[in-house]
This record gives C-alpha cells, structure tokens and sequence, in this order.
C-alpha cells in the first residue's frame, strides 16, 4: 500500500511519461496521507508546491528502478570500443593501413624475387618496412580522430557529461586505441613477414632469429601503435583534427627533410641526430640487422624512446583536458 | 536539488555569469530565462563541470558534478542538440553513453521509444533534423531514469506536435518528483510549463520566484478609454466613484472595471468615446521590462524607449560587444 493516488504510476521498465500522456499539471498536490510525512519524499510521489514554500521531499524525489552500480573504468573502455567500432574512418583509416603493408610488402618481396642472384646478407622481413612506412600516416589519422572528432562535433561535452573524470576518458580512449591498432598492425606485419620471407627463401645467406621476428611484427606494432598515441594526445592538446594531423605529419617528416638542407661541418652533429632520431630511421632499426651498421638506436631503444615521448604527451593532454573548458 | 552559490565566470575581463545564488527543488518544473548571451548556457555548463567557475560552487543532491560516479543516473542533461558525432548511429550514440555509466542496453530501445526516434535509431545523426537532435537528446538526457533533469532551450528546432510533447514530458517528468531545470529566452513558453521562474540578464540574478507570483504580479489588466470631451470623462468617471490613471496620448486607465459597464456609463452620459479597449500586459512585455536594461544583443532600433537602454555607454562603442561572446 505505498501511494494508491500516485498520479502517473511509471511502468517499472519504462519510467518515463509516454510521449503524448494528458498534462498531469503543474506538480498535483498529493492529498493527505496517513502514516507518511511529507517530507518523507515518496518515490514517484508529487510534490505539492505553493508559492514561497519549499516542496516537501529530501534531495530523493524520484527513485529510478533501473538498478544502480557503480561505473568502472571497464564500461568507460565499452563505452570507447563502441565509439571507435561505430564511425565509419575507423574502418577507412585501419583498412588502408592494412592494404598499404600488405600490398606494398608483397610488391617488393616479389620484384625482389624476380631478380636473379643472391640478395647478400640483408634480412627478408626488412621488405615490410616500405608498407609500415606509408601505413604510419593512417595510424596517427586514426589516433587523432579517436578525440578531435568528438571536439569538432561537440560530442566531447555528451562524453564528459556522462563520465566527468577526465582522466578516465583520456584512459579508455587510449587503451582501446591503442590495442586495437596493436593488434591489427601485428596481424598485418606478421601475415607480410610470413610471405616475405617465403618469397625470399633461399636467396640470402641471413636467417633470421627469433629476436629479428619479434622486433619485426610484435616490436613494430608496438611502435606504430604508441606513435598512434602519441597522435591521440597531440589531437586532445590542439582539439582540432585537421592542426593536429599537421603537426603529426610535421613530427614524421620534418626532421629528415630538415636534414637535406643543413650543409656544412658546423650543423653535422645536428644533421645526423636528425636522421637517426627521425621517425622512419627509428622504425627502419627494428628490421635492422647487425650487418646494417646502424648508428642510432637500435634493437629495442626506438620503443622506449617512444613510449617515454607519448607519455609525457598524455600526461599534457591530461592536464590539458582538466585545465580547460570543454 | 540543484544548489548555486556565487556561481561566477569571468572570460578576461567579461563577466558572462556574476554571482548567481540560487536553488533548484524537485518536483517543480524550474525555468530558466534570460535573453541571448544573458549566460544561461554557461551556468548550465558549469553545473555540469564542463566549464570551471571563476569563483563559486554548484552542488548536486549535496555533491559536485565530478564527484557523481554514474553522473546519468543521477543528472540527464540535453546541451545541445549537436553535441554528438555526425557518422555515428542514433542507437550506437545512446550505446556508448549508456555503457559508460553501466545502464543496461536494453534502455537504448527504450529512450528511443519514448523520443519516437526508433524508426531512425540505425540512421547517421548526421542527416538528423534539428528536432530529431533535440530529440535524441533528450533521449540521452532520459537514459539514466535520473532525478535530475537539465534541458538547455529545448523546444528549439521543434515542431508544434514536438513542442507539445515535450512539455507534457517535462509536466510528466516533474510530477514523478523529479527536479526539472529548463533553460528558454521565450517567456511565453515558460509560462505555459514553469511552475518557478529564475530571470537572469547578463549574468546576474534578476528575479527567482513562483511564476503564479510573477503572474499576479506582472499581468496588469486595464480598459484604456479616450474620449475627444477629455475632461467630461473624467468627471463622469469620478461621479461614477471610479479611480483611472492618465494613459498615453490623453488616455485613461481604468483598472478593476468591466469595459462593458465603462461603456453603459459613458452611453448614459452621452460621451463621444474613441477608444474603449481592455488591455493587458503580457508576460513577455513584463519580461522585457525586467531584462531591458540587460539586453545584450540589442538590435538598433532608433525609436526603442530611452528607458530600455540605459546603458549602451558603458559598452563603449558598436562592436565591444562581440567579445562577450561565447556564453
């Protein structure tokens, strides 16, 4: 026997007044009840309201049956997963990303393998390098978009409505970018390092090792992947899709064009720091055999290098994101 | 309950929102007036915690907005009707928000129901019409079932059959108890929905009181008579024991008094009468009043009242307005 007279009694489903219900009236004045007080604050119960009177009813005027728990990181990373599966450059920018290092690895494994003769010592897997490169661009794309977008289109101020911790947004957005390029890129440089080196069998003398492999699929994903990151933070720093992947572009290509240009023996050592930190020579390194004589970093040190650049970025785009208006 | 204390926002040396202290109650629906630029929108940001106060608080049920763990359980807001991604269905719009707060799927197919936007739930809101934007957010705003509910200017864009819904929606939402903040720069429709009012203009409060309050107070009915023997008029009138106060352009005002029995007297004193017409100040005239001297974008219009525009000055010349905008 909770409220008999209770005015519009909400389906337990379906809580809402349906669209074209009769006007229940400016707040109809429950009449009174015996054993409730009115501050008790019914749920579902009108409130009745006079002018100059607070209406009776603690902060709880309404209850909702819908079962309350609390929101974790995890529905914030389903929340993401949704975004990112439901637009359609997602599909575009991760597709041709995969065509570029499919297509342009096979390509080359096979005019190479057209040739007559021995390849020397270099490793087949360093075939793929050429798709990667070009497969780059529509990581970072990709990586910006995944929070410009919503600033371009005002979805930002829905998203962080519904989740205020910024910190969280900022966390599942890059989780879900992050494994979901991990994991494509991985697929891909592994399917081309596959084909590259059974196209090439038998033509060189270098066989490569377990450690080559995994620097060249699982260690390049990774780089590519934090590269994305690094992408998805600059783009939540400049809100603005098309100046952040600019200054992406900028972050890959300049310091190799920039080098062209600097003659002379005073700006050599900046010349060729230039080079050996640029984006496409520290990707060239995972593929990188002893016999390459690289002089950068090599091995593993381009991840790390990477992560530690991305994640300062974060950390920006982080403070950035909590300073800031939305 | 909503509670604003010394709610205040600065933009450089603008003041978009001064100083609001007000209380938002459940069960009511509470309007929110004010002309364009007046701040509406950036309270209503700021209640959400996406813009930062100047100075000042904004508590929900007791709580800051960023202290809410499942903020749409709690608050369902509708910014505005673009705030969302253009490639994305209306269905996996509601998904992801409905996700993030852990509200079960099912409540998509529901709040799309309720909006009569599930013919289109699988369409792109890209090709959404302004109403059918409103409409899916309000839709997000209702996915949570929450106690509060915050609609920014929500009949814009709307078609008559969807302004109707949507007050009997707001009518229906408050009579659950819930606390219903609307945001409108139409005082007639206030009118027809508000049960309380809160007037600010440029940034300030200006009124925030009961509309039947506002009503009594600004619905001031009258019968105007002008009679060319001016001064016969008013004898007869004050023969009649009738009070009237001088009018525009010779008229009189008579308050309290039917124009049907105003007319009979007349007649019987065989008084010529130009005008005898019953009058009434309508809300919005009363509103203007109350927001002229804050108008913010005013038109120029050379034959506006002096007193309308008191203080263009202070603005300094045409344009220093443009910088305030933004709010």
């Amino acid at each position: 026997m909770t409220t008999p007279q209770q005015p519009p009694a909400p389906p337990q489903n379906a809580p809402q007044t349906p669209p074209h219900a009769a006007p229940a009236g400016p707040a109809p004045v429950a009449p009174p009840h015996p054993g409730a007080q009115p501050a008790a604050g019914h749920p579902g119960q009108a409130q009745g309201y006079w002018p100059g009177q607070a209406p009776a009813g603690g902060p709880a005027g309404y209850v909702s049956p819908i079962p309350i728990r609390r929101a974790t990181l995890l529905d914030a990373v389903a929340s993401e997963w949704t975004k990112i599966r439901s637009v359609r450059s997602t599909m575009w920018t991760l597709g041709i990303m995969v065509l570029l290092v499919l297509g342009i690895g096979f390509l080359a494994a096979t005019l190479v393998a057209g040739q007559d003769g021995d390849t020397g010592n270099s490793s087949p897997l360093a075939l793929g390098f050429f798709g990667v490169l070009l497969g780059i661009i529509c990581v970072v794309t990709l990586g910006v978009l995944t929070i410009s977008s919503e600033y371009g289109t005002g979805m930002i101020r829905t998203t962080l409505t519904a989740c205020p911790d910024r910190g969280r947004v900022l966390a599942a957005k890059s989780l879900v970018f992050f494994l979901l390029t991990f994991v494509i890129t991985l697929v891909s440089t592994g399917m081309i390092a596959m084909v590259d080196s059974t196209l090439l069998n038998g033509m060189t003398s270098y066989s490569p090792d377990a450690d080559a492999w995994l620097r060249a699929t699982v260690g390049v994903s990774l780089y590519v992947a934090t590269l994305g990151l690094l992408g998805l933070a600059v783009g939540a720093l400049l809100r603005h899709s098309a100046g952040a992947i600019t200054v992406m572009l900028g972050v890959v290509l300049l310091p190799m064009v920039l080098s062209l240009f600097m003659m002379g023996d005073a700006l050599s050592d900046v010349r060729k720091a230039l080079i050996e930190y640029s984006i496409p020579m520290q990707l060239s390194a995972f593929y990188a055999t002893e016999a390459d004589h690289m002089t950068g970093p090599t091995g593993w040190t381009p991840l790390w290098i990477m992560l530690g650049v991305a994640a300062v970025a974060l950390a920006g785009a982080y403070a950035s994101m909590t300073k800031r208006d939305a | 309950m909503i509670e604003l204390e010394g709610l205040t926002k600065h933009y450089g040396d603008v003041r978009a929102v001064d100083h609001l202290t007000f209380t938002v109650r459940p069960g009511i629906i509470t309007g929110f007036l004010g002309p364009n630029g007046a701040g509406k929108s950036t309270t209503m940001r700021m209640m959400l915690d996406l813009d930062h106060p100047t100075s000042g608080t904004v508590r929900i049920d007791g709580r800051h907005y960023r202290e809410l763990h499942d903020p749409l359980r709690t608050v369902g807001a509708l910014l505005d009707a673009k705030a969302m991604h253009g490639g994305r269905s209306a269905y996996h719009h509601l998904l992801c928000l409905a996700q993030s707060n852990g509200i079960p799927a099912g409540r998509v197919r529901e709040a799309l129901d309720t909006v009569g936007l599930s013919s289109v739930a699988r369409k792109r809101t890209k090709g959404f019409s302004l109403g059918m934007g409103q409409r899916l957010g309000i839709a997000g705003a209702l996915l949570g079932d929450p106690q509060i509910l915050m609609f920014d200017e929500p009949v814009n864009g709307l078609d008559p059959e969807g302004i109707h819904w949507i007050r009997n929606l707001m009518k229906g939402l408050a009579a659950q108890g819930r606390t219903v903040f609307v945001s409108s720069h139409l005082m007639s429709e206030m009118a027809l929905t508000a049960d309380h009012l809160v007037v600010i203009g440029q940034g300030r409060l200006l009124a925030d009181t009961s509309m039947a309050d506002f009503i009594a107070e600004n619905s001031r009915s009258f019968v105007r008579m002008r009679s060319p023997d001016h001064e016969r008029l008013r004898e007869v009138l004050r023969g009649a024991g009738i009070d009237f106060a001088p009018g525009a352009e010779g008229a009189l005002e008579v308050a309290g008094e039917d124009a049907a029995h105003l007319g009979e007297l007349a007649a019987r004193h065989q008084l010529v009468l130009h005008e005898l017409s019953p009058q009434s100040a309508s809300l919005e005239e009363a509103f203007m009043r109350l927001t002229a001297g804050s108008v913010e974008y005013h038109a120029h219009e050379n034959h506006r009242p002096a007193a309308a525009a008191p203080a263009p000055a202070a603005d300094g010349q045409w344009g220093a307005g443009w910088r305030k905008k933004g709010s």
